[in-house]
């Protein structure tokens, strides 16, 4: 860890300020991943903008959804009766990842921000395009085997290892964002971007944004949902395949679809063109199978990633069933 | 407070001091001046350190010293030439470099932190020298250790094996295991003087680290005082003194205070050792009634290009089965990579998981039960060495495990059992270990209260020594527990052996039985009864009697040489039962039911603990575990536990032990035969069986993963 400046603020506007003053500057809230990241001088920060005291805790009812504070944690989250009764997906998938002790320290807000695993990204001796712009990519012909079949580029092939994020962005959420040019909001699957020639930028977040709540609309799928997480160990493992599903199912057809899938992409990725076909067709495996294979379409794998052609969409179908199943 | 007797459920005796922070590890005596040291790994894989930037390091706040092998004091054990050299690597010693992650400086200050940050700012110039990580692509390389040992062995004629009316030949890998016991390793030594030293270390056996200190040192052996009272989990890892446990003690005098070195979690992955990526091929013929005609097993092993490590990953397939005709080979592979050590079941269960999933793979051509299997092939008497049994109840673990898992449930035919979206399957793996019996020490001491000491230089990495050596002196001494108190991990108490082999029990559990035995005798004599008398002893009106401050005796203890006329092992079959989602390749080890034959069981509750832990380690070696090397950098790519996946609690479902709890008449007094190994191996077997039972996939290389599922899935088609 290096040496650095420690700032604590009550005010978001004093955090946003502090944010842009000249050095490398972060937020601190739960700290699980920022503080690992620390430890091993991947982030090295000149200044650390503690802000747990702002008043950012509360989940609370909006004229049609929910409001999450970006410092509610991901146990409050996952455990909180209006969450659980109208978004119960969001609490499948926070509960999917990590472990309890860590999603109790876990915020909203820094659980999006968390950064990817891949072992070259942690690795501060060897090349990586994320870590440090232009050295190059050394997942590409290494160690692939967690990487990523949808969005990549050359410069990079990490994934975005966030469970709630999927969830998220499969309930179609809306992100609050406040900065020093002022307030502005952005729909949930626009927060993440694709690598390209910058992996290095996670997220479309503009210098000194401070995230300041996540709004889920209006509950559509209070009951036929699913989140599907393939891994190595039945808990407290990365995703290799995670899937979201969530169904609305009105007299046997299948109203509205929402799939989002995680551990393929840079960002939690959702099956568009599945749920499409979905939409007015019945609850079935046979609908099921299609709908997982449309949503392959254009995947790449590298040399130790090429199972995910098949588990991706196995853990599309195995998510449609169990939440077609739920009476 | 009861009396209890050998074979009686007791919980720890050092439960209580464990839970409630009581219990002291190496790494918690805060002593005065403690300095703190951080090791410094080398980014490269091989090659030679041509510069050491230690400016910025050295000028950092509360650095006290940056050793390197520019600066490093002499460590006589390392010259040519010394008495007693020290074996492996040689830290400090010189530019070399034959691993990544080789130290190549230790950071010395007031603070961890000091020292950890000073740490990162060493800069290091090397000249980068080719280098080979890459076992699959080396196999070539493999070679016969040196020594007599390892030479293949040949019963019968094994070509016999080709025209066999059955047969099998199959090729399984596991890769490297790490032990990663909970407790990091961490050793605090301080000097008095030029030649008197004391080290906290976490040790499996203190009088070996005393030895190795002493010799690397050039110091009598009795100037060398080892403590490592309290152990986190060693599973083998603490076997030996390694190359920073001298490092430690080089520092404390180099700066004349104490000083504390503790590796950090990822240093754990690279110099503390590990199970070996091993590679085995597998050949079995047989007749169609299941007899054994032939058994081939030839295994290469990873080892290092600085020190060369091996173990007995063939030997279970010379004697397990009866087979005319076997053939096996060992090799060993040197490599870019840190040194091998003993783990847990150590070479058998490598060997037992291929062995034991060939035999599996035979049992469906045959279309034989897998059990039935076995028993066509029980032998009751060693094949290898041509030598009875001294006790062998193998085939009792069989029945028993077969009604405890639900064995009649078991599809004959893979795949074809499903509950509910999952696909259930049952297997078995069988296992052995040489039960031994090493020479060992203890002394028991009466104090006027009546309540007795007994000691001994033994250590208790975890399985509950204490407990065990106290169940015995109970049971014959006729004394409740809580008026004995054991006393271990110091190498100033009688000698003993290293913690190891599954041996602790039978080498000093025997100590104890004779010492007390012998007592007993002697305080007869003082009390004018006759030295055969089973009266009960009123311990604590003894000494006021007999007006002595104390009473004391120290005893030797060894086997004779009529165990040599036997054949001595601990014998094991584990039943699995899995579910395995076809879809996903997400696996639920539903059961593990662990039968074993490892003679008399001395104390039921902490035997059975051992077993569930020792299950949970196969279950990690079947499922879970996995070191993986970057070969284009000779790096770990998941050297942390967030990345090489130990099982966790959501893995563990039921685990149980049963024993066949019958005294072995040849090994020791008390009949014990040993578990810590055979808890572990036949367990990754056991997995692999259920899940081709279950899935109708046969998966050979560990560990068993969805992924793996799935290929293999598609190819069934």
């Amino acid at each position: 860890m290096n040496q650095f400046e420690y700032i604590r603020t009550t005010d978001s506007k004093a955090a946003i300020k502090a944010m842009t003053k000249t050095g490398e500057a972060q937020f601190l809230a739960g700290g699980t991943n920022l503080v690992d990241l620390m430890k091993m001088r991947i982030v090295v920060p000149d200044r650390l903008i503690d802000i747990n005291p702002l008043p950012l805790r509360d989940i609370e009812k909006t004229l049609t959804g929910l409001r999450i504070g970006a410092l509610a944690s991901n146990s409050e989250v996952a455990e909180h009766p209006l969450v659980k009764k109208n978004y119960p997906l969001l609490s499948l998938a926070i509960n999917a990842g990590a472990s309890a002790q860590l999603r109790n320290m876990a915020t909203t807000g820094g659980n999006m921000m968390q950064r990817t695993r891949c072992p070259y990204f942690f690795d501060v001796t060897l090349p990586c395009n994320k870590r440090s712009p232009g050295s190059g990519c050394s997942a590409l012909e290494g160690y692939n085997r967690m990487h990523a079949i949808f969005g990549a580029s050359t410069a990079c092939i990490a994934v975005n290892p966030s469970d709630m994020s999927v969830g998220m962005a499969t309930l179609d959420a809306v992100v609050h964002v406040s900065g020093p040019k002022g307030d502005r909001s952005m729909k949930f699957t626009d927060f993440h971007r694709l690598p390209g020639n910058e992996p290095q930028k996670d997220n479309n977040l503009l210098p000194g944004e401070l995230i300041i709540a996540v709004d889920l609309p209006a509950s559509r799928y209070p009951q036929n949902v699913a989140y599907v997480k393939v891994r190595d160990r039945n808990s407290y493992a990365f995703a290799l395949i995670s899937v979201a599903a969530a169904l609305d199912i009105r007299d046997g057809i299948i109203h509205t679809a929402s799939l989002g899938m995680g551990g393929v992409a840079h960002k939690p990725w959702r099956l568009t063109a599945a749920e499409a076909f979905l939409a007015g067709k019945k609850p079935v495996d046979e609908n099921f199978r299609k709908a997982a294979a449309i949503s392959m379409e254009g995947a790449k794998a590298y040399v130790l990633n090429k199972f995910k052609l098949t588990m991706a969409p196995n853990a599309i179908r195995a998510a449609l069933q169990q939440a077609a199943a739920k009476a | 407070m009861k009396k209890v007797v050998i074979g009686e459920s007791v919980s720890r005796v050092d439960g209580r001091l464990k839970v409630t922070g009581g219990a002291h590890y190496s790494g918690e005596y805060p002593l005065p001046n403690l300095a703190y040291g951080v090791l410094v790994p080398a980014s490269v894989t091989s090659g030679t350190i041509v510069d050491i930037d230690s400016k910025a390091a050295a000028g950092s706040p509360g650095v006290r010293a940056v050793i390197t092998h520019f600066n490093a004091p002499r460590v006589p054990g390392y010259q040519a030439g010394a008495a007693k050299p020290v074996r492996g690597l040689k830290l400090f010693a010189d530019n070399k470099i034959y691993f990544n992650g080789q130290p190549i400086a230790l950071v010395v200050a007031d603070t961890f932190e000091q020292a950890t940050f000073a740490a990162g700012l060493i800069k290091a110039k090397y000249n980068r020298e080719s280098f080979a990580t890459d076992f699959r692509s080396n196999l070539e390389k493999g070679v016969t250790p040196q020594g007599g040992r390892y030479k293949d062995y040949a019963r019968g004629d094994a070509s016999l094996l080709d025209n066999a009316p059955v047969k099998i030949k199959q090729e399984y890998s596991l890769p490297s295991e790490m032990h990663n016991p909970m407790e990091l390793h961490v050793t605090t030594a301080w000097w008095d003087g030029d030649d008197r030293v004391t080290l906290y270390t976490k040790s499996q056996g203190v009088i070996s680290s005393q030895r190795s200190i002493a010799a690397a040192f050039d110091i009598p052996e009795k100037n060398v005082q080892i403590n490592s009272r309290f152990v986190g989990g060693a599973f083998g890892s603490s076997l030996r003194t390694w190359p920073h446990e001298v490092a430690a003690v080089q520092a404390a005098k180099m700066l004349k205070r104490p000083v504390k070195l503790t590796l950090t979690r990822e240093q754990m992955f690279t110099l503390v050792g590990y199970r070996p990526l091993t590679i085995q091929k597998i050949g079995l013929g047989a007749n169609t009634d299941g007899s054994l005609i032939a058994i081939t097993h030839e295994s290469v092993s990873q080892s290092a290009v600085y020190e060369e490590f091996t173990e007995n990953s063939v030997n279970i397939s010379r004697f397990l089965y009866a087979s005319p005709n076997v053939m096996t080979r060992y090799k060993i592979v040197p490599l870019n990579v840190g040194v091998p050590t003993p783990m847990r079941g150590p070479g058998e269960a490598t060997g037992a998981f291929a062995l034991e999933c060939a035999l599996d793979e035979l049992s469906y051509v045959l279309k034989m039960d897998p059990i039935a299997l076995r028993l066509k092939n029980y032998t009751e008497s060693d094949p290898e060495r041509n030598l009875p049994w001294s006790s062998k109840h193998l085939k009792e673990c069989y029945e028993v495990g077969m009604e405890k898992i639900g064995w009649s449930n078991r599809p004959a035919v893979p795949r074809s059992l499903k509950d509910g979206e999952w696909l259930v399957g049952y297997g078995v793996g069988c296992g052995a270990f040489g039960a031994y019996r090493g020479k060992a020490n203890a002394k028991i001491k009466l104090l006027p209260d009546g309540t007795v000491i007994i000691q001994s230089a033994t250590s208790d990495i975890g399985p509950g020594t204490g407990t065990a050596m106290t169940v015995i002196a109970a049971d014959i001494l006729g004394l409740p527990t809580d008026k004995i108190t054991f006393e271990l991990g110091d190498s100033s108490l009688p000698v003993a052996p290293t913690q190891g082999g599954s041996a602790t029990v039978s080498s000093v559990g025997s100590a104890v039985h004779d010492v007390c035995t012998a007592f007993k005798k002697k305080i007869y004599g003082l009390t004018g009864k006759p030295e055969d008398s089973t009266e009960a002893i009123a311990w604590s009106e003894l000494l006021p009697k007999l007006n002595l401050p104390y009473l004391e005796l120290s005893q030797e203890s060894q086997g004779n040489d009529t165990a040599k006329n036997y054949s001595m092992y601990s014998f094991s079959a584990h039943f699995a039962k899995v579910y395995v989602h076809p879809l996903t390749g997400m696996m639920q080890v539903k059961q593990i039911f662990a039968t074993v034959d490892a003679g008399k069981i001395v104390s039921h509750k902490t035997a059975a603990s051992q077993m569930i832990g020792g299950a949970v380690g196969g279950l990690g070696m079947a499922m879970t575990e996995e070191a993986v090397i970057d070969d284009r950098y000779g790096r770990l790519v998941n050297g942390n536990f967030a990345d090489y996946h130990v099982p966790v609690n959501a893995d563990v479902q039921q685990i149980d032990a049963y024993f066949t709890d019958k005294p072995d008449p040849i090994i020791n007094p008390v009949g014990t035969k040993g578990i810590g190994e055979i808890s572990l191996i036949g367990v990754a077997p056991a997995l692999a069986n259920a899940i081709y039972n279950a899935t109708g996939v046969r998966i050979r290389d560990l560990p068993i993963t969805p992924d793996k599922i799935l290929e293999g899935e598609e190819k069934l088609g």
